[in-house]
This record gives C-alpha cells, sequence and structure tokens, in this order.
C-alpha cells in the first residue's frame, strides 16, 4: 500500500532519528566525556550530527523516490540513446 | 367245227343211244337174243338199274361232296367204295370238275357210241356241256368282284375273268377233243346207260350252267357298262390330269369289251353246238315219254320204271309189247326211208339254217369287230389327240413361260425405278417428319427440363431457406443458449465482484473469468472483454466500493499531510508545512464536483473533497479521475488506492460490458412468449 510508506519512512525516520541522536548523543556524552573533557559540546555535536545525520537520512529517504539514481540514469540514457 | 359236232352227235348219240330208248335196247335186246327170255331181261335190267344207280350216285358224290358225304355217312362201306373209284374226298371243284368233265367226255362218247350203234342221231359235242358250267364258275366269281369296285379295279376284276374265260375255254376243248377221240374207242357198251345217265346229268348241269352263263354275261355287261358311265362322267369333269388315266382305262374297257364278246361267242358257239344236243336230248325225253305212254297205254297196270319189271310181265303183255314194237319199228323203218329220201331236203334245210345261222353269227362277229376297230380308232385317235395336246400344252407353256419372263423382267425394271422414286420420296418425307418431330421433342424436353429446373430451383430455394431457417433458428436457439450461459456466467462474476466484502477483495475472479471465457468462446467481443479483465483482479480479486471507500476515507488525511511534497518540495521542512497546512486547512467534507475542472479545482483539498463527494454518491469513476488529478507526493500516496480503483473500475466496466452484452445478446435471442 502506497499510503502505508509514508508512514513507514517516518518510521523508519524516527527509529533512525532516535539511533542516530542516540548514538550521536552517546557518542557525544562518550567523546565528551572521553576527550572533550565534559564540555557539552561534543554532546551537542554528536547528538547534533546525530540528529542531523538523521534529518538528512530522512528526507533522503522521503525523497528518494523523486531523486533519479546514477545506473537509473544510466538506464534512462541507455534507453533514450 | 362240223367234225366236232359230228363227233359230239355221235357221242351224244351213242349215250343218248344208250340212255335214253333203253326201251328199245331192252326189246331189242331180248329181239336178238330171245333165248335168255324173261330172267336174262330181268337180271339184265335190274342189273343196269343198280348199275345205273351206282354210277348215278358215283357221278353226283364226285360232283356234289355233301352228298358224298351224306352218302357216306349213311350208307356203310361206301366211303371205300367211293375212296376206291373216286379217290378220296377232294378239297377243290378244278380237278372234278375236269374229272367230272372226263367223265362226262366218257359218258357222252359211250352214248354217242350207242348213237351210232343204232345208227341214229348225230352227236353232239358233250364237251361243250361242262364249258358252260366252267365259264359259268369263273364268271360268276369273277364278276362279282368286279361290281364293287372303281374303274381301275373294275378294270382288273374283268381282266381276269376274260383271261380266264379265254384261257380255260382253248385249254379244255382241247383236251375234251383229245379224250374224246381217245374215248370213242374205248368206251364198252355195257357203260352206255351209265353214259346216258351221265350225259342226262350233264345235261341239266349244262342247261344250270347256261343259265349261269347269262347270268354272269348280264352281270360282266352291267360292270362294263358301270365302267362306261364312270369314264363318260370323268370325262365329262374335264379333267386335265385324269385324261391319261380315263384313256387306259377306255382302253381296258374296249379291251374287255373285246374278250367278252369273244367268250360270248365262243358260249354262243358251244351253245349252238350243244342246242342240236339239248334238241336231241328234248326229242330223245319226247321219245322216251312217248313210248313210255305207250306202254303203259299197252299195259297199264305197269308204271314209271320200265327198268325194273323184268318178271313181272306176263307173255301177252310181253307180246303186246313186242307187237307194238314191232308196230313201231316199221313205223320207224317207213320213217327212215321217208327221211332218207328228205335227208338231202333236210340236209339243205339245215344247211340253210346253218348258213343263216352262220351268216348271221358272221354278220355279228363282223359288226362287233367293225365295232372294235371303231373303237380302237377312236381310242388311237384320244390318244393321239392327247399326245398332241401334251406337246402343244407344253411348247405353250414354254411360251408362255418365255413371255412370262420376259414381262417379268421388264415389270422388274418398272418397278425397280419405281421403287427408287418412291423410297426417295419417302424418305423426304420421313426425314422432314422426323425434323418436326425431333425439334418439337426437343422443344418438349427444353421446357420441361426448363420447368424441372424451375421447380428444383425453387424447391432448392425453398429446402435451402428452410434449411437456413432451421440453422438459423439453430444458430439462434445455439446463440440464445450461449447468451443465456454467458449471461449466467456474466451474473456469476458480478455476483462474484459483490463477494468483495469491507477490506478484503473479492474471491479471485479466475474461475468465474473462465467460465465466461468458456461460455464465449465463439463471441469475439465477449472473449475480448474476458480477456480485457485484468489480471490482477483475475488472480486477487478486486476490492468493492464500499472497501475503496472506507480507504479513501483513511488516505484523505494522509494526502492531506501531504499536499504540499512534490519532486521540488520534498525536504522534511516542507513536510512539516504540509502537516502544518492540513492541521489549519479545513474544507468541505464533500463538495460537489464541478462538470469542469478549472486550474483552481486542482487544489488537493478540493479534489479530496470533490473526490469523496463521488464517493459518497457512488461514483468511483469520477472519483478516480478527480484522485488522478494529485501531484506529487499525493500522487505517490494514493498510487495505490488509484491503482485498486482503476482495477476495480477496469472489472466493474469489463463485466458491466459483458453483462450488457449478454443482455443485449439474451435480449436479441430470447423471444417473448
Amino acid at each position: 500500500m502506497s499510503e502505508r510508506e509514508l508512514g513507514r519512512k517516518l518510521d523508519r525516520c524516527l527509529a533512525d532519528g532516535v539511533i542516530k541522536l542516540g548514538t550521536g548523543l552517546g557518542l557525544g556524552i562518550v567523546f565528551s566525556v572521553l576527550f572533550f573533557k565534559r564540555h557539552t559540546w561534543p554532546i551537542s555535536l554528536g547528538s547534533g550530527a546525530g540528529l542531523g545525520m538523521a534529518y538528512s537520512n530522512c528526507q533522503n529517504d522521503l525523497r528518494s523516490h523523486y531523486l533519479l539514481h546514477r545506473n537509473q540514469k544510466v538506464g534512462l540514457d541507455e534507453e533514450t540513446t | 367245227m362240223l367234225r366236232l359236232l359230228l363227233r359230239g352227235a355221235a357221242g351224244s348219240a351213242r349215250k343218248n343211244g344208250g340212255r335214253g330208248p333203253v326201251a328199245h335196247l331192252q326189246p331189242l335186246r331180248q329181239y336178238s337174243s330171245s333165248q335168255s327170255s324173261g330172267a336174262a331181261k330181268v337180271v339184265a335190267a335190274s342189273l343196269l338199274t343198280v348199275g345205273g344207280g351206282i354210277g348215278g350216285t358215283v357221278l353226283y358224290a364226285q360232283w356234289d361232296h355233301k352228298f358224298r358225304a351224306t352218302v357216306e355217312k349213311n350208307v356203310p362201306y361206301s366211303d371205300s367204295v367211293f375212296g376206291l373209284i373216286l379217290g378220296p374226298a377232294p378239297q377243290n371243284a378244278g380237278p372234278p370238275v375236269r374229272k367230272q368233265v372226263r367223265k362226262s367226255t366218257e359218258a357222252s362218247v359211250e352214248a354217242t357210241q350207242i348213237i351210232s350203234a343204232s345208227g341214229d342221231v348225230p352227236s353232239v359235242p358233250a364237251p361243250c356241256d361242262t364249258e358252260p358250267t366252267v365259264v359259268t364258275g369263273n364268271t360268276h366269281e369273277h364278276c362279282d368282284e368286279c361290281h364293287p369296285a372303281g374303274p381301275e379295279a373294275v378294270l382288273h376284276g374283268a381282266d381276269s375273268p376274260t383271261e380266264q374265260l379265254v384261257e380255260r375255254p382253248a385249254e379244255e376243248v382241247s383236251a375234251r377233243l383229245a379224250q374224246q377221240d381217245q374215248d370213242e374207242q374205248n368206251s364198252p357198251p355195257e357203260e352206255k346207260s351209265v353214259q346216258w345217265k351221265d350225259l342226262e346229268a350233264a345235261l341239266m348241269d349244262r342247261t344250270s350252267a347256261v343259265t349261269d352263263a347269262t347270268a354272269a354275261l348280264q352281270k360282266a355287261n352291267e360292270a362294263l357298262d358301270s365302267l362306261r358311265t364312270t369314264i363318260r362322267n370323268s370325262k365329262d369333269l374335264k379333267v386335265a390330269a385324269a385324261r391319261p388315266l380315263v384313256l387306259a382305262a377306255e382302253e381296258n374297257l374296249h379291251k374287255m369289251a373285246v374278250d367278252l364278246d369273244r367268250v360270248v361267242a365262243q358260249v354262243q358257239s358251244a351253245e349252238a353246238e350243244s342246242k342240236i344236243v339239248s334238241q336231241y336230248s328234248d326229242l330223245v325225253q319226247e321219245a322216251k315219254l312217248q313210248f313210255q305212254k305207250e306202254v303203259s297205254s299197252l299195259t297199264p297196270e305197269i308204271q314209271a320204271n320200265w327198268k325194273g319189271l323184268t318178271g313181272k310181265l306176263s307173255t301177252d303183255d310181253l307180246n303186246a309189247l313186242i307187237a307194238h314194237a314191232h308196230r313201231r319199228i316199221d313205223q320207224l323203218n317207213r320213217e327212215l326211208a321217208e327221211q332218207r329220201v328228205r335227208e338231202q331236203i333236210h340236209i339243205d334245210a339245215a344247211l340253210q339254217q346253218q348258213k343263216l345261222e352262220d351268216q348271221r353269227v358272221l354278220e355279228n362277229a363282223v359288226s362287233s369287230s367293225l365295232q372294235h376297230v371303231k373303237e380302237e380308232a377312236r381310242l388311237e385317235q384320244e390318244r393321239k389327240m392327247n399326245e398332241l395336246r401334251e406337246v402343244m400344252e407344253a411348247e405353250m407353256r414354254t411360251q408362255l413361260r418365255r413371255q412370262a419372263a420376259a414381262h417379268t423382267d421388264h415389270v422388274r425394271d418398272v418397278l425397280k425405278v419405281q421403287e427408287q422414286e418412291l423410297r426417295a420420296e419417302a424418305e423426304q418425307v420421313l426425314s422432314s417428319k422426323l425434323l418436326d418431330q425431333e425439334t418439337r421433342h426437343r422443344q418438349l424436353t427444353q421446357e420441361q427440363l426448363d420447368n424441372f429446373t424451375l421447380d428444383m430451383n425453387a424447391a432448392y430455394a425453398r429446402l435451402k431457406g428452410v434449411e437456413e431457417a432451421i440453422d438459423s433458428h439453430l444458430v439462434a436457439e445455439d446463440e440464445a443458449r450461449r447468451a443465456h450461459q454467458l449471461w449466467l456466467s456474466v451474473e456469476a462474476l458480478n455476483h462474484t465482484l459483490k463477494t468483495a466484502g469491507a477490506e478484503e477483495p473479492s474471491v479471485p475472479l479466475d474461475s468465474a473469468a473462465q467460465i465466461v471465457r468458456d461460455s464465449c468462446r465463439e463471441d469475439d467481443f465477449a472473449s475480448a472483454l474476458a480477456e480485457a479483465l485484468p489480471a490482477e483482479s483475475l488472480s486477487r480479486g478486486v476490492y468493492g466500493e464500499a472497501s475503496l471507500r472506507a480507504r479513501f476515507n483513511s488516505l484523505r488525511s494522509l494526502v492531506r499531510r501531504v499536499a504540499l511534497i512534490d519532486e521540488s518540495h520534498n525536504s522534511l521542512y516542507q513536510y512539516f508545512l504540509s502537516y502544518l497546512q492540513a492541521a489549519l486547512l479545513f474544507e468541505d467534507q464533500q463538495v460537489a464536483p464541478p462538470t469542469q475542472l478549472s486550474s483552481e479545482d486542482l487544489d488537493p483539498f478540493k479534489l479530496l473533497s470533490y473526490a469523496s463527494y463521488c464517493l459518497e454518491h457512488g461514483e468511483l469513476e469520477l472519483a478516480a479521475k478527480l484522485v488522478n488529478q494529485l501531484k506529487g507526493e499525493a500522487r505517490r500516496v494514493v498510487e495505490d488506492w488509484l491503482t485498486e480503483a482503476r482495477l476495480t473500475l477496469e472489472t466493474r466496466q469489463v463485466v458491466s460490458l459483458l453483462s450488457a452484452y449478454a443482455n443485449a445478446v439474451g435480449l436479441g435471442t430470447t423471444q417473448a412468449p
């Protein structure tokens, strides 16, 4: 069902976001803890990176339909020529 | 002839002398040997009587066999006597006749001897006595045969008696003459009485024979006359083929007549000869009677048979008898003297008579021979004429034949020419008629054929029409059946469509579609339609409208939320914005779509409301169309629903088409009752 796809995508986004956020946070924390002397900036960096990655993934995922991939393009090019 | 006469006369005279005037004998004997008086007379008379009786019986027995048999039966030892004298009982009359003839000749000869001893009347040829007997016997026999036959049989019948007549008389006459000459010398006087008796008997026989001969002659004449009449009748008939036969018959008749005349002449001569004998015998008889009368007048008590009188007569009687006898002798001497005187006259008279007789006979003979000659000449002429006629006939026939041949040739030629002409004409006529006939016939046949073909065509057309009607009926019924089947299957399909529950598609339409396909195998349209069923519907079934409606209703919110997303606007921010829009924008749940969509109407929210309105009103198609106008992400979201809707719509369309078609076909084929 095509109408469920969005929901699925959104689910994935969310899951991915959570994961990424979590991972970023975690990593940030870790890094902050470990490396950056408990600055908050790696946590925020990590979470932000995480969130950003999630956001970007989500966006890409949502956009993926509209984007023609290279092999597709090649196929299209091959088809047209 | 004259010698014959004299001999015969002598013989008969002797016989008569022996027989007749035995009264003379007796007194002569007594006169010459008077010393042997009565006893000798008696003895002699008795001897004579007995001898005469025996001789007579013997003679008669020789002639008549019945008498002989009677005698043999009645008198003992007579058969041996007869056997001694006559030989055994003979079978045919020929030899006895001859013997009788011989005996009679002997008797006659002795009689003539006796008569010549007395020296009296001339003898008569006795053989002629018996001639008629034989003659009559034969003629009687054979002329009886003459009567019933036809001309030829009459010829043959008349031939034989004449021949026999010819043969026998000549034969017997010669035989008799010889015997007579012989016996003249031989016969002793004591047999003269016997011979006299024999002569008498022979005379009687002769008379009877003469009558028989005349009867036979009459009969022969009658036969000849009948033959003559037959010949005349056949001549009258004038049949050509019978002419030679008639001629032969005439000749035979002539011959027979000649023979008959000859025999008659002989008989007549015999008769003439015997006339004298008969006359003499008559005289003798008369004298005997007279003497007997005298004797009886002298001696009235003595009766008839004076032979048995020896010993019975007294001397007076005897003297009277002697006197009478003397007187008689005197008278006779006187008469003899007178007779001697008158001898010459008598002889002349007799000669004259004989001459007259001879002349008469001669005339008769001449006339008869003249007749015969005339007849012969006539026959000869006839024969010659016949021959000539035949010759002429033959010649004429050949001439006629020649003429006929010429005529036939000419006729044949003419006929040939005519035949050819006629044939040509006839052939012409025939050919023209045939042509007419043929043309007519052809016309008729052609007409008939045309009519027939017309009829046949009509019939064929009708038949064809009928067949077509039947076929079309068949076809129609078939189609009706098929249509019905199709309709049923389409109804089934339709029904299966209805099995779409909420949220579940219908059962796969495959089976129903198969049935439909099966039921519309010959129908291209229906089969095309059946083929046009989308595969998805066949395998998976289609969603019903209700489920689609429900789904759309659930879709609507999602479509509202992604309304702003398309190819260019598809970042998350846009997503957020579209979500925001969806949360903030309120549209009418259902808005009636306009008939024509303008560019403003392409707004998703409007479209959605239009679509839901359509859906609510059961216009899935319009809803699908409207939903189809969505673009971008909204479109992507409703893609599945759209395909489902499209599928459903397609299926429904096909099914509706099919049902409509089935209905149409059913309507077309089913007839209102």
